[in-house]
């Protein structure tokens, strides 16, 4: 194991995002808060408890998620695909370093700053909202493999775009929809029954839903189910980056 | 002892379907400077980034002081440095941030001893804390070694160091070179100039079309190609060479009106002070001179032509 390696990319990128604080840790605090000073004071004051869960305190675990995926796509995706795009990956690629060290380099410091993200947000909206975490164990599990997890689905967007735009694209288009349409602002019982069973192949729901019972014992699916579908979206991208290491793919010619 | 470099059969075909080298063997020794010198997309890089894992070889293996590059690239990629060919940088690193991570990357406990030596021998010590985009081009060029050689590599590669790079740092850099060779490292740059191979190199090898057509002792390459021709128009024609001047190897051309003497300008002398007073001595008088010289540019030109 290359030891000097990992922690060598790992500082390095967590550098970066220090450098780019306001990028990439304030304003996705700051965004978020919006929502629970809207949702959760503003309007959110005229809108039912949902089971027994005022509206407020409800999309917390939502908004939470939707950071957590957001950013930590954003971050490891741009930390692998811009020294693809500037060139330096060459001393990467020249380096003694095997694909797992590479991976605990860039996908933990990615993980790091979202489960760090994911902390400052929860801490904000304690601020605007009255919160209570029923299973802290639950939740920091869920909190730790959603960012593990996407950090992984966003190093293999880093590696798979061939341009900025695809980078920004992937998150805007399908990952804020899903999040969105996964019951962040909503419980799926709110659904007439059909988009019931749509929402139920948003794989984002599960992760939401999971969270959200570690806050409040409310949950749209089992547990079990929540947990299942995570450890199963984090095997599929390990598989991929597996894949991508093995053959090279867009990183060697 | 295993060579430093060990080349066989090596052939690279590009997604494109291009193949950009065919079957190379080539051997590089312990501590050698060794230019490869080749025309536009003759290979050279593509040979240079299969060794350091950045291209993956379509066939044939390589070893690095015995190491294969792929089953072993822990230990094989330990030993190199890579100094690439286009200038690639961290340009919102600082020149201390970034030759400091190359040493992380590559294994090695953090020394800040060494890296401040390093820096110095390419005077970017007062830079140390700029930003690299502020830096000129020669200065980033500089920054990349010193990221090379940040982790004390015993093999560097150096892929066109020179280009764009003014004559005084050019210079600078050829005893940059000629310090680490001291130390034993072993050196390999590609180069289109062919002054630089002969100033620095200890064996110079030619590639073409991904074929290398010539490996050879700098020192045997300049003896083959350090020969001068001296030719002298004569006042009047010769019908032979004069025994007195026999000991001189001279060749008289055909018509008589040219003596031509051939020496050799790697020697301590070259023999030409002696010639002009014995032909004076004996008589013979001439109205003009001029003298020619193969160069390692001719010849390279030559090879590469008929090669293609
Ligand atoms: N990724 C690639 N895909 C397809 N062809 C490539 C690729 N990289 C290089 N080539 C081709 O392979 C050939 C050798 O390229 P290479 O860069 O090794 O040449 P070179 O000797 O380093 O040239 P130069 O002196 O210009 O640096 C060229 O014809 C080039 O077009
Ligand atoms: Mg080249």
């Amino acid at each position: 194991m290359n030891y000097y390696a990992v922690r060598t990319i790992y500082l390095f990128e967590m550098a970066r995002a220090w450098r780019t604080l306001f990028q990439s840790i304030v304003s996705p605090v700051l965004s978020t808060s919006l929502y629970f000073v809207v949702f959760g004071a503003a309007i959110g004051s005229r809108i039912a408890e949902i089971e027994g869960v005022s509206y407020g305190a409800f999309i917390v675990p939502g908004l939470i998620m939707l950071s957590l995926l957001t950013q930590s796509i954003a971050n490891a995706s741009f930390g692998i695909y811009f020294p693809k795009f500037t060139g330096t990956i060459y001393e990467l690629l020249s380096a003694p370093v095997s694909y797992v060290e590479i991976l605990l380099g860039y996908v933990g410091a990615a993980a790091t700053k979202s489960i760090i993200l994911g902390f400052l947000i929860l801490a904000t909206a304690g601020l605007f909202v009255p919160l209570q975490i029923a299973h802290v164990y639950w939740m920091l599990l869920f909190l730790v493999l959603t960012s593990v997890t996407f950090s992984l689905f966003g190093f293999i967007l880093g590696i798979w775009a061939d341009g900025f735009e695809k980078l920004q694209i992937v998150p805007l288009l399908i990952i804020t929809p899903l999040t969105f349409l996964g019951g962040s602002f909503y419980s799926i019982d709110m659904l007439p029954p059909f988009w019931q069973t749509v929402t139920l192949f948003n794989p984002v729901l599960y992760l939401i839903s999971g969270f959200r019972w570690s806050f409040y014992e409310i949950a749209d699916v089992h547990l079990g189910v929540s947990l299942g579908v995570a450890v199963m979206f984090l095997c599929a991208c390990l598989v991929a980056v597996w894949w991508i290491f093995k053959t090279g793919y867009r990183l060697k010619s | 002892m295993q060579p430093a470099i060990s080349i066989k059969n090596l052939s690279k075909v590009y997604a494109t379907g291009f193949e950009a080298l065919k079957r190379i063997n080539l051997d590089i020794d312990h501590g050698e400077i060794f230019a490869l010198l080749g025309p536009n997309g003759a290979g050279k890089t593509t040979l240079i980034s299969i060794i350091c894992g950045i291209v993956t070889p379509t066939d044939g293996s390589v070893t690095v002081d015995g190491h294969d590059i792929i089953s072993d690239y822990r230990a094989a990629r330990a030993m190199i440095g890579l100094v690439p060919q286009e200038l690639t940088t961290d340009s919102f690193e600082t020149v201390w941030a970034t030759v400091s991570f190359s040493r992380g990357l590559f294994g090695r406990p953090s020394n800040p001893d060494y890296i401040e030596k390093v820096l110095k021998s390419l005077s970017l010590w007062d830079k140390k804390d700029d930003k690299i985009m502020t830096l000129s081009g020669g200065m980033k060029r500089r920054v990349l070694i010193a990221k090379a050689l940040s982790h004390e590599p015993q093999i560097l590669f150096l892929d066109e160091p020179t280009a764009g790079v003014d004559v005084e740092l050019r210079k600078a850099m050829w005893n940059v070179v000629r310090s680490l060779r001291d130390t034993g490292v072993t050196i390999i740059l590609t180069t289109h100039y062919i002054e630089e191979a002969e100033e620095m190199a200890d064996r110079v090898g030619v590639i073409s079309h991904g074929e290398i057509i010539l490996v050879e002792e700098k020192v045997e390459l300049m003896r083959k190609l350090g020969k001068k021709q001296l030719a002298l128009q004569l006042h009047e024609p010769l019908d032979r060479i004069p025994i007195a001047l026999s000991a001189y190897h001279l060749e008289l051309s055909e018509d008589g009106n040219e003596l031509i003497y051939t020496y050799d300008t790697q020697s301590e002398r070259t023999g030409i002070t002696g010639l002009l007073s014995d032909l004076s001595q004996a008589g013979v008088k001439f109205k003009d001179l001029n003298t020619t010289q193969s160069s390692l540019e001719d010849i390279f030109v030559s090879l590469v032509r008929s090669a293609e």
